[in-house]
């Protein structure tokens, strides 16, 4: 492992450990201290949800991204459907309209075709209705024991449309922020379909192709500066990136986040905080103060935003942190995810 | 939600804030015992509502913080036994021990799986027959007793691959061992919810009677812990040190007689080992001798070093209450949630994972 200064950072005792996936610090201290630092240019050091390529007088949108959720089918999805919407997702998070996706299959031995069958619909049904096109792929199977079930690599394509400039780098003081729903949905489905875990609840996960809800948004005004969908580790990183990027503070009161009664219930029984639960259908806008509120109108008129809301505010302090004003009155600094919470939700 | 909001009202909370503005006219130094207290009260920014002169101190009540390294080591010593499934709850996967974690042993391959009950644990024994389960009892009195009814449970339906490696400790000794080491000046303590819904409020009693502090056995939300700050001031105030009970909708003073009882047919009081309070005799909880096959340390043979401590680690003057995160050297430096190197900084409940996720 040589990196272009040439030098290694790790010894043979450093391993991977389950929270280097998990979305929150150790996750990003890997990218940075290893893949951003190897493969360095400037259209990947921004660290958005997708890079930006120039083409010509265009601009494309490319992510990719990989799915190993357990269980396979989850209330609310499967990981067909999740593959789609969370690359479209990706593209939609930079403003790029979605149009063409690869999809890449690594399956167990002795997986079931007929689950495969099942995968593969609902893979087609979600591209139908985010209107985009699976247009490449590759299958390859494993050994029993060599992989879990199935894992599904899609990767991305979408144009910019001229005008539009979205980037993690964009909040500025003043800016407003708003979520498009309750959060922790998809977070608590999965979990409570876990085995091992004794508990039920009748929550769907929201996985959703949002790049419908995004066009909708910029239709009420293109001056939208950052997107992001919360995903793993859930609102707390969403806008711990967006406020490390953008150098900026972000402030948000507690009592404006909607999170659904058996969303705080199962967070309550189990322990968990329900800011750092994945999402798979939402996401997080900074917009403009004077263009947000025509915005929020436009989101709660879209059925997957309908119980949008402005949940807080972009000061210049304190910079690269995000301060949440609690329901005492008090506030406290809303960190970034350091463990594990729940492995493979994605 | 029904019990939560109201308890997280915001109106009621500055009235009940204003209310300790007025009564606390003198200093007042308050040690919250619970770990759950703690990450609420960093959680909801308590502190920085409350007058100059009351004090907050975190004190030994995360049980995965005073967990010793001996222990631990042991614990992560288990994942060698051959066929050796270890089941724990999340938090003590990224502990540190001497030399190593549950999840590093993890990642190079050893079967360690995260539970949320040890009935979960059971039934993972019933469905792989050829592996052996071993359960990490972590816990204070509230966790005990279900471990215990898991326990019987496995012997009920002659269960042959559960053990149960026994760390757990009991708190009230634990809390005369602290005060009876003079570091600290105490004025009252914030008794823990959980604990106290098992065991009551009597085994409280002599923190009052012969330490003369004031005691409040408070609920986990803001409302709760306000409410029992404001109880601790009065009684300060009227110089009459009792032991009250402000979760009245979770503790009566009997305590849970049956979750008592199920503790006790499985378990006996021993010598336990607590990080920064050294072995106390009577706070720990072993196996019962006619359950002895299910206790994980007599049945596996395990060769463990002795436990090395980090000399710089001051986990143990933080459970004490002796100085705040903030106050050792390796606070966010050498020492940070990522790369932890005392349990404080680690577990959920830790003082100075909370310090450090919602203070700094």
């Amino acid at each position: 492992m040589i990196h272009e200064a040439g030098s290694t950072v790790y010894s043979e005792k450093d391993k991977i450990l389950l929270a280097h996936g998990s979305g929150g610090e150790l996750s990003h201290e890997l990218v940075a201290s290893l893949f951003v630092k190897a493969f360095a240019n400037p259209i990947l050091d921004p660290l958005n949800d997708m890079a930006v390529l120039r083409v010509g007088e265009n601009r494309l949108a490319f992510t990719t991204d990989c799915y190993v959720v357990t269980p396979v089918f989850f209330p609310g999805g499967d990981i067909g459907k999740l593959a789609v919407c969370g690359t479209v997702n990706d593209l939609a998070m930079g403003g790029a309209t979605p149009l063409f996706l690869s999809a890449g299959f690594i399956i167990e031995e002795g997986f079931p075709l007929s689950s495969l069958e099942k995968i593969v619909f609902a893979m087609q049904k979600t591209a139908a209705e985010a209107g985009v096109k699976i247009v490449t792929g590759d299958t390859k199977v494993v050994n029993r024991g060599a992989a879990d079930q199935i894992f599904i690599n899609t990767a991305g394509i979408g144009i910019i449309p001229p005008g539009v400039e979205i980037l993690g780098r964009n909040a500025k003081a003043g800016d407003l922020v708003l979520l498009s729903g309750s959060i922790g949905d998809h977070g608590v489905a999965i979990l409570s379909s876990r085995e091992g875990l004794e508990f039920s609840t009748t929550l769907m996960s929201d996985c959703a192709p949002l790049n419908e809800l995004v066009a909708v948004m910029l239709r009420a005004s293109p001056r939208i500066h950052c997107l992001r969908d919360p995903t793993r580790g859930g609102l707390s990183s969403a806008l711990n990136e967006l406020a490390r990027q953008s150098g900026v503070g972000v402030w948000v009161e507690e009592d404006r986040i909607p999170i659904k009664e058996e969303v705080r219930g199962a967070c309550e029984l189990l322990g968990i905080d329900p800011l750092i639960l994945a999402n798979e259908g939402k996401l997080v806008a900074i917009a403009a103060e004077d263009a947000a509120e025509k915005i929020l109108k436009r989101m709660q008129a879209h059925p997957l935003g309908k119980d949008a809301a402005i949940i807080g505010e972009v000061r210049e302090e304190p910079k690269a942190k995000v301060v949440l004003r609690t329901q005492i009155g008090s506030t406290r600094i809303m960190d970034m995810m350091v463990g594990e919470q729940l492995p493979r939700i994605c | 939600m029904k019990f939560i909001d109201e308890y997280r009202d915001g109106e009621k909370a500055r009235q009940v804030i204003e209310e300790i503005h007025r009564q606390a006219v003198a200093p007042m130094r308050l040690m919250e015992v619970c770990g759950t207290h703690t990450v609420s009260i960093a959680r909801c920014g308590l502190r920085k509502v409350l007058p100059e002169t009351v004090e907050l101190i975190s004190g030994p009540g995360c049980p995965v913080c005073v967990t010793g390294n001996r222990d631990l080591d042991r614990a992560i010593a288990l994942t060698g036994i051959p066929d050796a499934l270890v089941a724990t709850f999340g938090d003590m996967m990224r502990v540190p021990g001497s030399a190593s974690t549950l999840a590093m042993e993890k990642a190079s391959g050893r079967d360690v799986r995260v539970v949320y009950s040890p009935l979960d644990g059971l039934k993972m024994a019933e469905e792989k027959p050829k592996r052996k389960i071993i359960f990490l009892g972590v816990g204070f009195e509230t966790t005990a007793p279900t471990v215990a009814a898991t326990v019987l449970e496995a012997r009920k339906g002659g269960v042959k691959n559960f053990w149960v490696f026994s760390m757990h400790k009991t708190v009230p000794l634990a809390l005369k061992t602290l005060l009876d080491l003079g570091e600290i000046k105490l004025d009252g303590f914030l008794l823990p919810g959980h604990v106290s819904a098992i065991i009551g409020s009597h085994p409280y009693e002599f923190l009052a009677k012969e330490y003369g502090l004031a005691c409040v056995i408070s609920g986990f939300e803001p409302l709760d812990i306000l409410q029992s700050i404001l109880m601790l001031v009065r009684q300060g105030r009227s110089r009459s040190p009792r032991v009250e009970i402000q979760y009245r909708r979770g503790v009566n003073p009997e305590g849970n007689l049956r979750a008592l009882q199920v503790m006790r047919q499985v378990f006996e009081p021993s010598d336990a080992e607590w990080r920064g309070l050294g072995i106390i005799p009577g706070t720990g909880l072993t196996f019962r001798r006619d359950l002895a096959e299910f206790d994980a340390c007599g049945n596996f043979e395990l060769t463990v070093p002795p436990a090395q401590e980090n000399r710089a680690c001051r986990c143990g003057d933080v459970l004490r209450g002796l100085i705040r995160p903030q106050e050792c050297p390796l606070y966010a430096g050498a020492c940070a949630p990522k790369n932890p190197v005392g349990p404080c900084m680690v577990s959920s409940e830790g003082s100075c994972a909370a310090a450090y996720k919602y203070d700094s």
